[in-house]
């Protein structure tokens, strides 16, 4: 059973002034590091943090064996969680960074910031369609950071990008599928899109079961309330992809409670 | 009968898959035998949740008599298992359970293990223990509801909620219910958590008849 939260809580506290020396210390790269994720962490939106942020996303001092830069992709996430608008053009800049990871966080953090103006750039990374999402040689990872992509082209609600993204529900990787099925749904609101992903409940992997729980809980998609609670996973996730749906639904309705939202309920009572 | 129970505990402990597990435990569960009690709260700690889940109904099918085994075998080191078997004290509802329960709602550092506990708490059955000891009891859970239900973790102030109404039904609405219904109100104009505004609404709802 993992509660993600819970491994947070061992983390040392630092104080705003202090995360923000850390970050502008150059003799630590380790201190930098954490300082750009606490920064994330607890939602410091002050403008000196984030200009800081933004200025991390640029950082060439801190540098993995094989070239990756951890500094950046922590910044950019942390940037995300900040929702920070005045940060879109700098992760915009990311998505062409040769750090896959950098670019992933950047695609993961426009999402959040939900800043429309990225889409083209988004788009661009899906050049080549589903024949060049292949995996790189000597790497654990694809060409780009497809999930990341597709998620934020859903969020951000692309429309004009549903034929490119269409052709992902038959790539070779399930969780880049579960992706473009998230993100068609979020386009297109069609259920069978939906339904790829309850299908994804009876898999036999773990891992694939939570990220489709997560897919789920995201697109808020009410179909799903019994599969969420029947599939074999940790309550704690069912827990959250129940409240997604429930949040979805509670929108899109007035004060009266539905049965649709008490039966929702009752089955999050049920997995406490 | 006892030679059957040994081979289901057998095919517990060789399992290797997870599917092959999730039937042991159940095929385990199913004859309900006390000796199988021990073999389910291993279980808890396997780390894998599907089997869990079936070791948590089994045990809460077994009643009062897993409650000391559970009490005797919970693993402070290993916060799956404890959220598991508090799972299942939640569940059982013996007054037994009661301090430990408390302190989880309270003390846990594992938001799951408050959560569970803080259900729990609404679930006691009162009349399993002495008439002398309930009403101090049910003034303890009460409160530790009402500082429950300030958690830090939506979840557990969900469960708190749910423990609360809980609370109230096992009670006949006969102690405190304006304590529970201010505090109700109280937690919807600081909440914004749209799901936990809901579940305080439901939760009126269903306590609307005691008043």
């Amino acid at each position: 059973m993992s509660d993600f939260a819970e491994y947070e809580s061992n983390s040392p506290s630092l104080t705003v002034e202090q995360a923000l020396a850390n970050l502008q210390q150059k003799d630590d790269s380790g201190l930098r590091y954490y300082a750009a994720w606490w920064l994330g962490r607890f939602r410091v939106k002050e403008p000196e943090a984030i200009t800081m942020l933004i200025d991390a996303l640029g950082d060439q001092t801190d540098r993995t064996p094989d070239g990756g830069y951890p500094l950046r992709r922590n910044a950019a996430t942390a940037l995300g969680k900040l929702e920070s608008i005045a940060a879109v053009p700098a992760l915009i800049d990311c998505l062409a960074c040769e750090d896959y990871y950098v670019r992933e966080s950047a695609a993961f953090a426009l999402e959040m910031i939900g800043d429309e103006q990225c889409i083209p750039a988004l788009i661009n990374l899906l050049d080549g369609g589903v024949e060049a999402a292949v995996q790189v040689d000597g790497k654990p990872h694809l060409r780009q950071p497809y999930e990341a992509i597709l998620e934020a082209l859903g969020t951000l609600g692309a429309r004009n990008a549903i034929l490119m993204i269409e052709p992902f529900l038959a790539h070779s990787t399930e969780k880049v599928q579960y992706a473009a099925a998230r993100a068609l749904y979020q386009l297109t609101g069609e259920n069978r899109y939906g339904d790829r992903l309850i299908q994804a409940l009876d898999g036999k992997d773990l891992q694939l079961r939570r990220s489709a729980l997560m897919d789920l809980g995201a697109i808020g998609y009410l179909n799903a309330a019994d599969p969420i609670y029947n599939t074999l996973a940790e309550n704690s996730l069912k827990l959250i992809a129940l409240k997604g749906l429930l949040e979805n639904h509670l929108k899109q309705q007035s004060d009266a409670l539905s049965d649709q939202s008490k039966h929702v309920m009752e089955l999050m009572d049920g997995l406490l | 009968m006892e030679n059957h129970v040994t081979e289901l505990i057998q095919a517990v402990e060789k399992a290797d898959t997870s599917e092959g597990l999730l039937d042991a435990v159940k095929a385990l569960c199913a004859i309900r035998h006390q000796a199988a009690i021990s073999t389910l709260i291993d279980v808890l700690k396997y780390n894998n949740p599907g089997a869990a889940v079936a070791a948590v109904d089994g045990l809460i099918e077994m009643g009062d008599i897993a409650v000391s085994p559970i009490l005797e075998q919970v693993d402070g080191y290993n916060y799956g298992a404890r959220a598991w078997a508090t799972r299942a004290l939640a569940g059982i509802g013996d007054p037994r359970a009661l301090e430990l329960l408390l302190d989880a709602a309270l003390n846990d550092f594992s938001l799951s293990v408050r959560r569970s506990a803080a259900k729990g708490l609404g679930g006691i059955r009162w009349e399993k223990m002495p008439l002398k000891d309930a009403t101090r009891a049910k003034q303890e859970v009460l409160a530790a509801l009402l500082k429950v239900s300030q958690d830090p973790e939506w979840v557990v102030r969900y469960a708190a909620i749910v423990g609360l109404e809980n609370f109230a039904i096992s009670t006949d609405g006969t102690f405190q219910l304006e304590e529970i219904f201010t505090r109700f109100q109280e937690m919807r104009e600081s909440e914004n958590e749209p799901v936990i505004c809901a579940r305080i609404q439901l939760a009126e709802s269903v306590l609307d008849k005691y008043r």
